[in-house]
């Protein structure tokens, strides 16, 4: 039984394939939680500003894109930019474009509630010892508002990988989609391939996953107070 | 000490926490009707001694009797036992997700598997007793501190307990809310109720006790009634102890005194 | 705007959806009970089972749906356990949503004081009886906003059941985007996305109110 698994990853360039599978996995996601941390900032912090239209655009955004499953999006993305505005984007540019709208979502609620739920008189103590509204923000608020973020920009990181595997659903070469293939392939010879072929990416995700969970879950206990 | 049984004997207590010792060989009888009052320095093992009683904390060795019946054994059911137990602790702990009757009501129904009318008839006479009746469908936070205390009291003895634990139940309180409290238990000594009370207030010790128990570094030091303990006490550690509370006690000489 | 494009596949679609809503809620009725039971086992350190939890927890979140998926429906039938793709659905969801749960209702747990606890104990309740009246109750109202977001989240998750061939809301718009792609396409997708996801959420943000009305924990 072992032996049909070992087979497997021997032939041909199949762990090799896996490997390179990965590497988009991980390229995609890193670009995308890049891009989303960068615009989520920006949303973040207009839906802390007091012009309320600026807010209900950034609240509505947010509403929109966290109902609607990160799957319909890929696909309406995929066939309408393709199919109606004839603008042929690589698929992979498309599931970063895609990840990024998710993304930036999700990362401005964390900078919203990182910035709002610093206390008022936080700001009141610095003023109290005389410092200037931009020091405040850069020795008081900031650091703060950073230390409360980034267990979320972490957690949001594995979400990323965690979503990837839907590429698979406009043929990218991900993770997913060469083991798929590669069962494809060796199924037909191999009786055990899709067992041991979907067993390891299954463990692959929790390689890459559990260890940067485990890192936010550290960090958080770290800064608890 | 009388001749008849103890509601509560306990002897040569031990009990440690890691390597420390924090009891270290407690003996002392609650007899029934009888309110036992224990002061002394803090850390001085008294509020554990209370959870050792309720079963809150293992023993290491020595007994508890309640009724005559060793509660010490690794077999006591717990349960049973804290249904003739009543505690109130020192920090608010009503459930916060029921009302006041709620609170009162679960150990009698849900432990005791009583009737409902008839705990709540009771229930309503006490809650009456302690001036809180309309606040019966409240909930614990839109109590005041020394109402929540109160109510804290009322479900405890409307398990019927043989005899009532109240560790330092005034000392998170505001001052102008410990007297409501501490009248609730001066009624309760009134009518007989066996009572073992922690309390850092010496004047209504003295009002209330039968006996005043004062222990220090886990040991009972000096053991008498109120008047011989406060007058002339034996030890040096007690004298010391008391003369804390005197140099307090001459900047409150205007607060008024706690009668029996 | 195609309104007969719309009325025609609008049935097709209706059917998905009922399909997409009996999984995700027999997925997510499940996936409490797991969670709940996990977190019982930890709350109260019960030895070698609470380590099971703790790895079960730690792969549920740690590894996506979409292949614990692919290894259900693919990979356990060539290890002798086939399963329906029903089945495997609701198993999957279950299995990641269990993970889920059980750090939801941790939370929770964590959050009722030992004062709590004891104060029940002296009121003679038994285990059973601290457990179900006094330390749940308290602990499902700080997990109520945990359980919300686990919840829309497991249902935006089973977007992927299409490929278990299972003809969900995905599989109707792949099989209509085969006769020419549209915008009326798109727009019965998002909406029936939204019809099946909304109450939902509309439900929580009740039960959340609910909730903090009660003031637990004050």
């Amino acid at each position: 039984m072992l032996d049909s698994a070992l087979n497997v990853f021997r032939q041909g360039r199949n762990l090799a394939r896996l490997m390179e599978g990965l590497w988009v996995t991980l390229e995609i996601s890193a670009v995308s939680v890049l891009l989303s941390m960068l615009l989520g900032i920006v949303v973040g912090l207009l839906m802390t500003t007091r012009k309320p239209l600026w807010r209900a655009a950034a609240r509505l955004y947010l509403e929109l894109v966290r109902f609607v499953p990160i799957l319909v999006l890929l696909y309406i993305f995929y066939y309408t930019l393709s199919r109606n505005w004839g603008i042929n984007l690589e698929a992979k540019i498309v599931a970063v474009l895609v990840f990024t709208l998710w993304g930036t979502a999700e990362m401005a609620d964390l900078v919203r509630g990182a910035a709002t739920s610093l206390p008022a008189h936080q700001r009141e103590s610095g003023r109290a010892i005389g410092l200037t509204e931009s020091q405040i923000n850069r020795y008081v608020i900031i650091p703060q508002a950073v230390r409360r973020l980034i267990p979320g920009v972490i957690n949001l990181t594995t979400r990323m990988i965690k979503t990837t595997p839907f590429v698979f659903f406009i043929n990218v070469p991900e993770l997913t989609k060469v083991g798929q293939q590669i069962v494809e392939v060796a199924g037909m010879k191999n009786y055990m391939a899709s067992f041991w072929v979907y067993a390891f990416i299954f463990f692959i995700y929790f390689a890459v996953c559990y260890p940067i969970s485990r890192f936010s879950g550290f960090l958080e206990k770290k800064w608890e107070n | 000490m009388s001749t008849a049984q103890p509601v509560l004997r306990i002897r040569d207590l031990h009990k440690k926490y890691d390597r420390l010792e924090v009891l270290h060989g407690i003996s002392l009888d609650v007899p029934r009707g009888r309110v036992l009052v224990v002061i002394g320095p803090s850390g001085c093992g008294k509020s554990t001694l209370l959870r050792c009683i309720n079963g809150l904390e293992a023993i290491e060795s020595g007994d508890i009797e309640l009724n005559g019946e060793s509660i010490s054994s690794g077999k006591t059911r717990w349960n049973l036992v804290r249904q003739k137990i009543g505690m109130v602790f020192q920090s608010y702990d009503l459930f916060p997700h029921m009302t006041v009757m709620g609170n009162i009501l679960l150990g009698p129904l849900k432990a005791q598997g009583r009737d409902r009318r008839e705990v709540t008839r009771e229930a309503e006479q006490l809650l009456d007793r302690v001036g809180l009746l309309d606040r019966k469908d409240s909930y614990p936070r839109q109590l005041s501190g020394g109402q929540k205390q109160r109510v804290a009291i009322v479900r405890a003895l409307c398990m019927n307990p043989e005899i009532m634990l109240f560790d330092e139940v005034t000392a998170s309180l505001d001052p102008e809310m410990v007297r409501e409290v501490l009248d609730v238990m001066l009624g309760l000594a009134e009518r007989g109720m066996t009572m073992l009370i922690v309390t850092h207030e010496m004047a209504f010790a003295r009002a209330v006790a039968d006996k005043i128990i004062f222990m220090d570094q886990g040991v009972i030091v000096e053991s008498a009634p109120p008047n011989v303990f406060f007058e002339n006490p034996v030890s040096d550690r007690a004298r010391r102890f008391l003369n804390i509370f005197q140099f307090d006690g001459v900047k409150k000489e205007e607060q008024p005194h706690v009668e029996s | 705007m195609d309104l007969a494009f719309i009325s025609k596949y609008a049935q097709l679609y209706a059917q998905a959806a009922k399909l997409t809503v009996i999984l995700a809620a027999a997925g997510i009725a499940l996936s409490l009970v797991i969670g709940l039971v996990c977190s019982l086992i930890r709350y109260y350190r019960l030895p070698l089972l609470k380590s099971l939890a703790r790895a079960y927890i730690e792969m549920s979140r740690n590894t996506p749906l979409m292949i614990q998926l692919f290894f259900l429906y693919y990979g356990l039938p060539r290890a002798g356990l086939r399963l329906e793709s029903v089945t495997c659905a609701i198993i999957g969801l279950a299995f990641l949503g269990g993970g889920y749960m059980a750090e939801a209702f941790r939370g929770g747990l964590e959050a009722v004081s030992r004062v709590q606890v004891e104060a029940g104990l002296s009121v003679g309740l038994s285990r059973p009886q601290l457990v179900r009246y006094v330390i749940l109750p308290q602990a499902f109202a700080v997990a109520v906003p945990a359980i919300t977001a686990n919840t829309i989240f497991l249902m935006k998750e089973t977007s992927v059941f299409s490929i278990i061939a299972l003809a969900d809301l995905v599989y109707v718009f792949k099989d209509l985007v085969r006769e020419g792609h549209s915008n009326e396409n798109n727009l019965l997708l998002v909406l029936f996305y939204l019809i099946i996801i909304l109450p939902v959420s509309l439900f929580f943000a009740y039960l959340e109110r609910r909730v903090r009305r009660a003031g637990f924990g004050a």
